[in-house]
């Protein structure tokens, strides 16, 4: 904050938060467990997203992974440029610029009493574990959980352990699959539709929530469609290039909506008319 | 707040006296067979009957490239808002209408200081038009004359200029005019002449509709033919954003000093016209055709934009794209009057 502002925050300006745990999920994601520079409170709520950056490189529009509930912030980032390559080298005790929270967030307070099923394809994971861990944080508000995972190949696979513990769980129920076989993988093959019929009986009346590449989105819908689950108890969870985060530049723009404000999570039936949408 | 008169050698010998002060004066000036915005050294060099500017005053409001933050590497990163005081001299009602807009969407919900600095150290001189440039079409879009935005305005009746202080700031400036005398009906007759004039007379393309017809026109536009027709043609150069005064998406980039120890954020103009501005990470770009890319832009003035600031169409008619396209495909009243021949007006 600065004297000529009439006191109004600058929206471009990051605060520093310190890494406190790294590891890779896989060959290209990295999991980082960050705190707070200031120790200032960090308010957000599930579905959200923050603009990370590196002074001199750049900033990206990343998913919050972790959970209210939980202390710190947690991010998962792809090695995919300049920006993700740089964060990928980072090592505990160093720094990330962080600007946020932003952004639409998941029903959580609307599907309290319902059921819920997540539908995650491949990253899409990244973003549908802070509402997956919020509701499991917060049991009893929710009805019948189901997780499905759907990941490309066997060694991509995110969060292993945690889908395990989760697989685990008697009040939950999880089902996981990979497109490719392999030898170290007796479970289902196919892609994450090849589940859906699977859960038909779990699907009337929950709220769905689906996050994955975009080309996930075209098959995932029209099987919800069979399944004949109302489109206003669809959520997608979309990706554009929201560069400012704050509704102004234009980037992340699909047809009226801006990704950034309006979503990045929208209802399904505010969405089955755009045509950019899916 | 006060209506006036003053000469215009009057006027002439006031803007001398401001460039003589601390503030920047930019002012309209010819430059070669056109005009442009530039800072103003000769009070003899600024041309009130200019037709149209190259670029629209958005320059001053929302610079090419501005810095936003200085940052040391990998670091912390501090405020930058740098803002001189300036005046602004000679905008036109559509440039005028184009800033307020701008004004709205960049203080609407997240307030954007780094704008919102700059155009509160801004003093806006606006002025009527005297001279219709080839392809203003302003009439069309009711944006011919302004009611609101300027500190002053500006209206040529002959031989003196009608001088209507709006604000507190504009009324500061014309205490600083010699030989100012309160307007008399005749001279209000004559603005309003002029005024009235204009209303009709700015209009080399005629849009056959009601501006505000235009985001209801646009919902059943989506399929249309004319975007590929139009589309074809389209060089994905970005000129009708550059030039377009209510354009105003950005990109936003790193510089590094040469020590590789600090630099800064900076943003600068970006168009949605230009092949890559929908493409996101792992490169998978959400506007790849031509087609979707030159709808959106024309989606963007008739119906997004207006979407968030009331209805006000986010084109004003200034003519500046349908001059700068090289395959002349950017004006937009061809678009959605092409657009109405087959879709009836409700």
């Amino acid at each position: 904050m600065c004297e000529c502002c009439n006191g109004k925050k600058d929206i471009y300006l990051p605060e520093l938060w310190t890494v406190t745990k790294r590891r890779m999920l896989n060959g290209t994601e990295l999991f980082l467990h960050l705190e707070k520079d200031s120790g200032d409170a960090f308010e957000y709520t599930p579905g959200q997203f923050v603009e990370v950056s590196v002074a001199g490189i750049g900033e990206a529009p990343i998913s919050i992974s972790s959970s209210p509930t939980q202390k710190g912030l947690e991010l998962v980032v792809r090695k995919v440029g300049n920006l993700t390559k740089v964060i990928h080298k980072l090592e505990a005790g160093d720094k990330l610029g962080i600007r946020g929270p932003y952004g639409s967030t998941y029903p959580v307070a609307e599907s309290k009493g319902k059921d819920l099923v997540f539908i995650c394809g491949g990253i899409g994971l990244v973003p549908q574990r802070s509402f997956i861990r919020y509701a499991l944080d917060n049991r009893q508000d929710y009805g019948n959980i189901t997780v499905l995972l759907g990941t490309k190949c066997h060694d991509m696979r995110l969060f292993r352990e945690e889908t395990a513990m989760w697989e685990e769980r008697k009040d939950m129920l999880v089902m996981e699959t990979i497109d490719e076989a392999h030898e170290c993988w007796n479970g289902n093959v196919g892609v994450v539709t090849t589940l859906i019929p699977k859960i038909e009986n779990n699907l009337p009346k929950a709220q769905v929530l689906v996050c994955g590449p975009p080309i996930m989105y075209k098959f995932v819908l029209m099987a919800l469609a069979e399944a004949e689950v109302p489109e206003d108890h669809i959520y997608v969870n979309l990706e554009r290039r929201m560069k400012c985060g704050v509704g102004k530049c234009g980037h992340c723009q699909i047809n009226e909506h801006y990704v950034c404000q309006d979503g990045p999570v929208f209802r399904y039936s505010d969405l089955a008319n755009v045509p950019e949408a899916i | 707040m006060s209506v006036s008169t003053v000469t215009k050698e009057q006027f002439r010998q006031f803007v001398s006296s401001l460039i003589g002060s601390a503030q920047t004066v930019v002012g309209v000036q010819a430059k070669h067979d056109k005009f442009a915005f530039g800072e103003l050294k000769n009070a003899d060099d600024l041309r009130l009957d200019y037709d149209v500017t190259i670029l629209s005053p958005r320059k001053y409001v929302l610079p090419p490239k501005e810095t936003l933050l200085s940052f040391k590497v990998g670091g912390d990163s501090q405020s930058v808002q740098e803002s001189e005081k300036m005046i602004l001299l000679g905008v036109h009602p559509y440039d005028m209408v184009a800033i307020n807009q701008m004004d709205e969407l960049f203080s609407q919900g997240e307030y954007d200081t780094h704008y919102m600095n700059r155009r509160n150290n801004i003093t806006i001189i606006a002025c009527d038009v005297v001279t219709a440039s080839e392809n203003v079409f302003a009439s069309s879009m009711n944006t011919a004359t302004v009611d609101t935005g300027f500190d002053i305005l500006l209206t040529d009746i002959g031989d003196a200029y009608v001088v209507e202080a709006a604000t507190d700031k504009g009324e500061v400036l014309v205490k600083m005019m010699t030989g100012v005398k309160s307007a008399a009906d005749g001279d209000l007759s004559k603005r309003k002449a002029v005024q009235d004039k204009n209303k009709t007379g700015l209009n080399k393309h005629v849009l056959q509709c009601k501006p505000s017809y235009l985001p209801t026109l646009l919902e059943k536009a989506y399929d249309h033919p004319v975007w590929e027709e139009k589309a074809r043609l389209c060089y994905s150069c970005g000129s009708c954003n550059q030039v377009c005064p209510t354009c105003y998406c950005f990109d936003v980039q790193d510089e590094v000093d040469w020590n590789l120890e600090t630099g800064r954020r900076t943003r600068a103009w970006d168009g949605c016209l230009l092949e890559n501005f929908a493409t996101v990470a792992g490169n998978h770009n959400f506007r790849k055709h031509r087609e979707d890319r030159f709808r959106h832009r024309m989606y963007r003035k008739g119906k997004y934009v207006p979407s968030k600031i009331g209805g006000q169409i986010a084109c004003v008619g200034c003519g500046r794209c349908v001059s700068a396209c090289t395959s002349h495909i950017a004006n937009p009243v061809d678009v959605y009057n092409r657009i109405m021949e087959q879709t009836e007006i409700g």
